[in-house]
């Protein structure tokens, strides 16, 4: 059954789709779009230096979208204006890397299926990362589910009953960076971030709590990955951006919807 | 054994020192109220006191097990986080549905806010569930910042009321920043002056055996203003550094800032308080 491309892409969408749109909640009550962006972008400077050091392509974003988030993180206790912090290093991490792939003559090639992309070539062992990253994440959600959100309601509260608010943020951002290196292969490097954030998006005018909005995200996520497929099937048109396309349309019968029952 | 004890405590954030040589120990049961004037640390010691704020010297010991009900100052809830009153008192432990209805009883949230928005409720209802979701806890230390900022004064009153009954009910302590004299003066056991350090601590009744206190008594929100003053005839310490109010310091420099302004007007020891209260922070 998975030597069919169709439903090993199938397969990854959902899968990607499940992981991104849990943690994306969180990124949504934490205000952290921007943060998942300049973590995503530094995603292909993790692409050209694997390829570079002839590593593995997932490993590599990971550390260095890794690093990039915990850099971030650093930054912000100091104090700087986050705002700008995030626009110097999310651009200076896509620069960086653009041009470090310039210098590997067969990556060139490539770049589009980074930035974008290449579902439709997802491999067995690509599956195995997504399902297992994905599993990975949803039990440490699970584990640590009261403490994060106590965390992102109000800090003091949680320090307060003895969670540590920057030990669940430093979790978080290990999560993020994993999501990153799951999706590049999925929707590429630009659209990773809208993977986290729209589903949540659309789920949040329907949803009465935090698990319920979770779980809407969820049904958001999987709809675009099956739809988003099936559309570039019909129209031909690159998958991420298709599925990415579904989840905005969901969005904007959600928001309709929400206004209409009012 | 006391709960909590703090000795030469130093805190702060951004390179700014905004507490030194803090000595402080609470015990078991007793009510204590932190006055100072807007800037003076407050809010800070009682984050360093709940563990929210690292110091940055000094030494802090918790006794072994001890649980802290928390309620912060305010309590934004972004927009984009969905949140039950229910779910809400489940945070951080999942409790059973009775306890959450016992605490929801005893803090006077209606049964039928349980599955409102917490963005839906009204300042005193918000103020009550977040005292609730503290009562969940079942605290060793009830810890209130501020609790009845934005409550008319029945409601305040009314609030401070339940405050002293859960403290018999449970035999918790209770630590507690105010600006209302009422309540610093006829609620608590004992009353901590802060400004930066600790400019004087003791009974309510020591600070309402001064006259300048009676004369204050009732007058609003003066609280701090009857501790200066009550700090001023008892024990005059000019490294405490804050404003006794009398009109014959003129010559010794205010530079700490307090939310005080003399007016040409201003008051003299023979005349003391109701005229200068009016003229104090507002």
């Amino acid at each position: 059954m998975l030597d069919d491309f169709l439903i090993r892409a199938t397969l990854a969408g959902v899968g990607v789709g499940l992981g991104a749109s849990l943690l994306g909640c969180f990124v949504v009550w934490r205000r952290m779009a921007y943060f998942g962006d300049a973590t995503a972008h530094a995603a292909i400077l993790g692409v050209a230096l694997s390829l570079g050091f002839a590593l593995p392509v997932p490993g590599g974003v990971l550390v260095v979208a890794l690093i990039m988030a915990l850099t971030i993180t650093a930054l912000s206790r100091r104090g700087q204006a986050m705002d700008t912090v995030l626009g110097v290093l999310a651009h200076a991490a896509l620069a960086f890397g653009l041009m470090a792939v310039a210098f590997l003559p067969g990556a060139r090639l490539n770049l589009e299926s980074y930035l974008f992309g290449d579902i439709l070539s997802v491999s067995k062992s690509d599956l195995a990362l997504v399902w297992g990253g994905t599993a990975l994440l949803t039990v440490w959600l699970a584990w640590r589910w009261q403490a994060l959100l106590t965390a992102t309601l109000n800090p003091d509260l949680a320090a307060a009953s003895g969670i540590d608010p920057e030990r669940e943020q430093l979790g978080l951002t290990l999560a993020l960076a994993l999501v990153v290196a799951l999706s590049i292969k999925v929707v590429g490097a630009l659209l990773i971030t809208a993977l986290l954030i729209i589903p949540a998006a659309a789920a949040r005018p329907f949803a009465r709590t935090p698990e319920a909005m979770l779980g809407l995200a969820a049904l958001v996520a999987v709809i675009s990955a099956l739809g988003g497929l099936r559309l570039a099937w019909v129209l031909d048109t690159p998958a991420g951006p298709s599925i990415v396309t579904c989840a905005v349309m969901l969005f904007a019968l959600g928001q309709i919807a929400a206004r209409l029952r009012r | 054994m006391s709960l909590i004890t703090a000795r030469g405590l130093t805190a702060g954030f951004g390179g700014q020192q905004v507490l030194q040589g803090v000595d402080l120990a609470l015990e078991p049961g007793e009510i204590v109220t932190i006055v100072g004037p807007n800037g003076s640390g407050k809010s800070t010691l009682l984050r360093v006191l709940a563990g929210a704020l690292s110091p940055s010297g000094g030494t802090l010991t918790r006794a072994p097990g001890l649980r802290i009900g928390y309620v912060p100052q305010k309590l934004h809830i972004d927009p984009t986080l969905p949140m039950t009153v229910t779910r809400f008192l489940n945070l951080p432990h999942r409790a059973k549905p009775e306890a959450i209805a016992r605490a929801m009883a005893r803090t006077g949230v209606a049964d039928s806010l349980a599955k409102r928005q917490m963005a839906d409720l009204s300042g005193g209802q918000f103020q009550r569930v977040l005292l609730a979701r503290a009562l969940l806890q079942e605290p060793h230390i009830l810890m209130l910042d501020e609790a009845t900022q934005g409550l008319d004064q029945p409601a305040s009153a009314a609030f401070y009321q339940l405050i002293d009954e859960i403290r018999h009910e449970i035999g918790c302590a209770v630590l507690m920043i105010s600006h209302e004299l009422h309540v610093v003066m006829s609620a608590s056991d004992r009353v901590i002056c802060l400004n930066g350090h600790i400019c004087c601590q003791g009974t309510p009744e020591v600070v309402s055996s001064a006259p300048e206190y009676r004369a204050l008594f009732g007058a609003g929100t003066q609280g701090a203003l009857a501790l200066y003053r009550h700090q001023h005839d008892h024990d005059h310490d000019e490294s405490c550094g804050h404003d006794h109010g009398d009109g014959l310091d003129k010559g010794h420099g205010h530079t700490h800032g307090h939310p005080h302004v003399h007016g040409p007007d201003h008051g003299t020891p023979t005349d003391p308080a109701p005229r200068h209260a009016a003229q104090g922070r507002s």
